[in-house]
């Protein structure tokens, strides 16, 4: 009925289809009108968990088990609820730090460990490759199937005819080309394949209508809907077994391990991850796929068990394999076209896992097994290669044809073995393994490279021991009694009974205790010794990450010098010149910066380069091409100032305090000054008290000294008595002038003179005070001449005090000139403000020094040619006081030897200016 | 995503409503030989209760909070 040619097209039209798809969606996303950027592409891309073990495997295990198969889905449906905090985390994280594969996120997150990364990538390819050629096997079995139908019982026990195994190896063949074709296009930092994407999603909905299909033909095609179907069933014995058997097919343990397998699977299965997290567009696609994504399992689950059911009652016990009621059931109720969509959907489950898983695989054999090898070895050179994309692509091309050579050869060789049609769950039992680590590493701080890497080997070596093994001795390539009675005989250690634990089945024994020493040695040796700082800053990326909105900043720390030039060749190295010079272009437009010239070589461009790179070479890698180029040096200062920018309100405080400090400090020195005056007046006040008496003591010395002559000798002559007595006289008057100016001069300093200002015209007081004084000049053979012009404006002062003033300079000015031809002048000045008298000499002036001193009390100058002090030594310093009082100014201009001039100022009354200008 | 706590912490209580109902004891509760329209307790049991877990899922996520 259905020739084998009519197969081979359709086969090969649904693949070329798959390339058309591909082709288009690349297409659109050049030219930026992505058709995969919805959460519902996004949804159906998660479905690449669905497999032709799902397709076809789901319908033979609820044969068996009865709802035993629904497990591997229940737990899906879980984790996505818990999708919102963990794989949220894990999209974050791959975004920021261009994490392109499950490998190289373990790595990067225990401080970029080439180590890890190749760990997990062994355990991925051990654990994965086998499972690739389970869906080889499907394509091949089910072909078989739809071309020897009716003869079924061939399809899953007789040799594979060498057409259809050549159809498979064709298929293989063709699904490299794709792989190829739309996975390694280019280079990308990103290494999302956005044709690929749209291929899967199509295939997703390729098999959910094709199983819904052939569902609801056998159940209201064949039967009369899910009440007969089940009614019937419930007739035949065996099936009735089936159904009441348990809740739990009968095993809650098992039916609990599978759950948390299938929960632990969804997020650490390479494709998943790819899908998942590499290829999301937009993380909030995740949203609406944490309940979606759940309802295309429940939808694609509904139909299993009808399936099933209808199967073994349609045909004879043992005559049909149950794993392809699938297509058999429509062929034998003559429903060709209906078979053809059956077998067209489990061949887009099939490849769809095909291509993602060696898509996945194929980026962790190159990014964190191949490239650190090579760059390791330091012969090849690659280090100084000027451009290694062309090499890196040729490493990922050749590593899909690997993965799907390995998975064709281990399909070609194993054949009908136990080791293939059990890998489903035994795949799964191997990626669980990462599940500490990964999430671990998610939430954990603690976790350490080295506690990852002794849970992880351990973990893998149980379930290398206790899983893998001894499928391969049921396949009959080790002897059974491996099985039976344990490695060299030891009964402890028979593989599925580890230490003699019974009474599970071996997915949950593996499980237990594969789980058990990786959880207790990831925990333990992470605890034995402290994270090292590259392990602690990953650390806090990692599991911080939902806090650390800026994603991308994470080496903001970390500071190196390189050039913009070198960092831009190294990138061209990797993702070729043009395409990095794109990148660099798309980054400055990022930065709003105009030109790729423009940017300057700073921790974010390093870390942008850093990042692209390692999305085609792995983080671990990138981080040391990155080192190559770039010198590390330490933080610069702004970078010191940002990250104390915290402490700046500290800062501002301390400043505070600097200035109270700074103004304490002052007021200090103000009040240590004052002492210092204090105490300089204390000390004038002495030098004032002695000098007073020192002043007094020798006119009473003489008054006495000459009052003991007089009465010592009665019979003086007369005129020597007048002449002592009239000396008494003078010396008791100088005493009381004495004691008078000391007087004043207190009573001024201390404000309780009594001030009379009057109106003065300093003309007419001048005169006064030249008239008072004119006998002893001309006594003294002085020349005394006045400047005084009419019509000076008056001041208010008190008179007695200024003419006091003006006698006293004139006094001075006597004593100082001692010479023949001696002259003294007084001159008035009307100035804008004040008048201005002025006294000068032409005596024997006065030095510099002694200008200063001769203002205060009781100095004089000493001079020999002045011989005894001629007066007081207050007048000075009473005629100062005197003008300061009316906010004058007196002073002195000397030159020594040709005389001096003697000057005060009197400011004229503001209201008499108005009056003048007026 | 932009406001996590609220809505997470309703997915994570749902993930453990979810755990409580699709494991035992209580899923033990259905196990045996009666039928709900012809269809064995269990299955009827395990699809509801999925489909309701689903239901609420879709409602926590699409519902708007203000």
């Amino acid at each position: 009925m259905l020739t084998g040619a009519l197969i081979v097209v359709i086969s090969f039209a649904y693949v070329g289809l798959l390339f058309a798809i591909a082709y288009y969606g690349d297409k659109r996303a050049d030219s930026g009108r992505s058709i995969i950027a919805n959460p519902y592409i996004y949804t159906l891309s998660l479905a690449v968990y669905c497999t032709s073990w799902t397709f076809y495997g789901s319908v033979g295990r609820a044969a068996t088990t009865g709802i035993g198969f629904l497990p591997i889905y229940l737990g899906p449906t879980l984790m996505a609820a818990l999708w919102w905090y963990v794989l949220l985390k894990m999209v974050r994280i791959s975004k920021a730090h261009r994490i392109t594969s499950i490998a190289d996120f373990i790595g990067s997150r225990y401080g970029k460990s080439h180590l890890l990364g190749g760990l997990v990538t062994i355990i991925a390819v051990l654990g994965i490759v086998p499972y690739i050629a389970l869906q080889l096997k499907a394509i091949s079995a089910s072909f078989t199937t739809i071309l020897q139908y009716p003869n079924t019982l061939v399809s899953f026990t007789s040799e594979t005819m060498p057409f259809v195994q050549d159809n498979t190896f064709y298929v293989a063949m063709l699904l490299a080309a794709f792989t190829i074709l739309f996975g390694t296009r280019h280079l990308d930092a990103t290494e999302r394949h956005e044709g690929l994407v749209a291929a899967i999603a199509f295939e997703s909905v390729v098999k959910l209508v094709a199983f819904i299909a052939v569902g609801l033909f056998v159940t209201f095609g064949m039967f009369d809907g899910f009440d007969d179907l089940f009614s019937k069933a419930a007739a035949v014995p065996e099936l009735n077994a089936l159904l009441v058997q348990g809740g739990a097919g009968g095993n809650y343990t098992t039916w609990a391990s599978l759950t948390v397998l299938s929960m632990l699977a969804i997020i650490l299965l390479p494709r998943q991850f790819q899908v998942a997290v590499v290829e999301n567009v937009n993380e909030r696609h995740l949203n609406k796929a944490i309940w979606l994504f759940p309802l295309y399992l429940f939808a694609i689950n509904i139909f299993v068990l009808p399936i099933a059911l209808g199967g073994m009652m349609h045909f004879p016990a043992g005559t049909v394999d149950a794993d392809t009621f699938v297509l058999t059931l429509p062929l034998s109720e003559q429903k060709t076209w209906l078979a053809l969509l059956a077998f067209v959907g489990g061949l887009s489950a099939s490849t769809g896992m095909v291509i993602v898983e060696t898509i996945a695989l194929s980026t962790m054999v190159c990014n964190d097994l191949v490239m650190p090898i090579l760059l390791r070895w330091k012969f090849l050179g690659l280090t100084e290669r000027a451009d290694l994309s062309n090499l890196l692509l040729a490493i990922r091309r050749s590593a899909i044809v690997l993965v799907l050579a390995l998975g064709y050869g281990y399909f070609y060789l194993a054949g009908e073995a136990y080791a293939l049609v059990s890998i489903g769950l035994i795949s799964f039992s191997a990626v669980a393994q990462f599940a500490p680590a990964m999430l671990g590493g998610l939430f954990w701080k603690g976790g350490t490279r080295l506690g990852a890497l002794y849970g992880l080997s351990a973990g893998f070596l149980v379930w290398l021991y206790s899983l893998l093994l001894p499928s391969f001795a049921k396949s009959g390539w080790l002897p059974i009694t491996f099985l039976t009675e344990g490695i060299f005989g030891i009964d402890l250690l028979k593989p599925q009974q580890l230490l003699g634990l019974q009474g599970m089945d071996e997915i949950t024994h593996c499980l237990f205790w594969s789980m058990i020493v990786n959880v207790g040695l990831y925990v333990s040796v992470s605890l034995w010794r402290r994270p090292t700082a590259a392990e602690h800053s990953q650390a806090n990326l990692f599991v911080d990450v939902l806090r650390h909105v800026a994603a991308g900043s994470g080496s903001r720390f970390w500071r190196g010098s390189a050039t913009v030039a070198d960092l831009q060749t190294l990138l061209g190295r990797f993702i070729g010149p043009e395409r990095a010079s794109e990148s660099f272009a798309a980054y400055a437009r990022s930065q709003g910066i105009n030109g790729v010239e423009q940017l300057t070589a700073n921790a974010v461009l390093v870390h942008y380069v850093e990042s692209q790179i390692a999305g085609s070479i792995g983080s671990a890698s990138a981080r040391d091409m990155v080192a190559s180029v770039v010198v590390e040096e330490p933080l610069a200062l702004e970078e010191v100032m940002t990250i104390i920018d915290e402490a700046s309100q500290a800062l501002a405080y301390s400043r505070q305090l600097e200035q109270k400090s700074r103004e304490l400090e002052a007021a200090t020195n103000e009040l240590r000054s004052a002492n210092q005056r204090l105490q300089e007046l204390d000390r004038l006040k002495d030098d004032f008290i002695s000098t007073v008496t020192h002043e007094l003591r020798t006119p009473l010395t003489s008054i006495r000294a000459f009052s003991e002559i007089l009465g010592d000798n009665p019979q003086l002559e007369s005129d020597q008595r007048t002449k002592f007595l009239g000396i008494i006289t003078r010396e008791s008057e100088r005493l009381t002038r004495l004691i008078n100016q000391v007087l004043d001069l207190a009573k001024i300093e201390s404000g309780a003179a009594e001030w009379h200002p009057s109106a003065l015209d300093m003309r007419e007081v001048i005169e006064d005070a030249t008239t008072a004084l004119s006998q002893i000049y001309k006594g003294r053979g002085i020349q005394l001449t006045t400047d005084l012009p009419d019509g000076l404006p008056v001041v208010y002062a008190d008179r007695d005090r200024i003419f006091q003033v003006v006698l006293n300079l004139l006094s001075n000015a006597a004593n100082f000139c001692d010479k023949p031809e001696s002259k003294v002048h007084v001159s008035v000045i009307e100035e804008d403000t004040a008048l201005r008298i002025e006294i000068s000499d032409n005596g024997i002036g006065i030095s510099a020094a002694d200008q200063n001193i001769i203002f205060e009390k009781f100095r004089q100058v000493s001079d020999a040619m002045a011989g005894k002090p001629k007066g007081s030594g207050l007048g000075l310093a009473i005629s100062r006081e005197i003008v300061q009082h009316y906010k004058g100014r007196l002073w002195v201009v000397s030159t020594p030897g040709l005389g001096s001039t003697f000057a005060f100022t009197l400011p004229l009354p503001r209201s008499k200016l108005a009056f003048l200008a007026a | 995503m932009i406001r996590p706590t609220l809505k997470g912490q309703r997915l994570v209580a749902l993930f453990l409503l979810g755990w409580l109902m699709f494991n035992y004891p209580l899923l033990s509760l259905f196990a045996g030989n009666a039928r709900l329209w012809g269809i064995p307790l269990v299955y009827v049991y395990l699809f509801l209760a999925w489909a309701v877990l689903i239901g609420a899922m879709a409602l926590i996520i699409e519902r708007r909070d203000h």
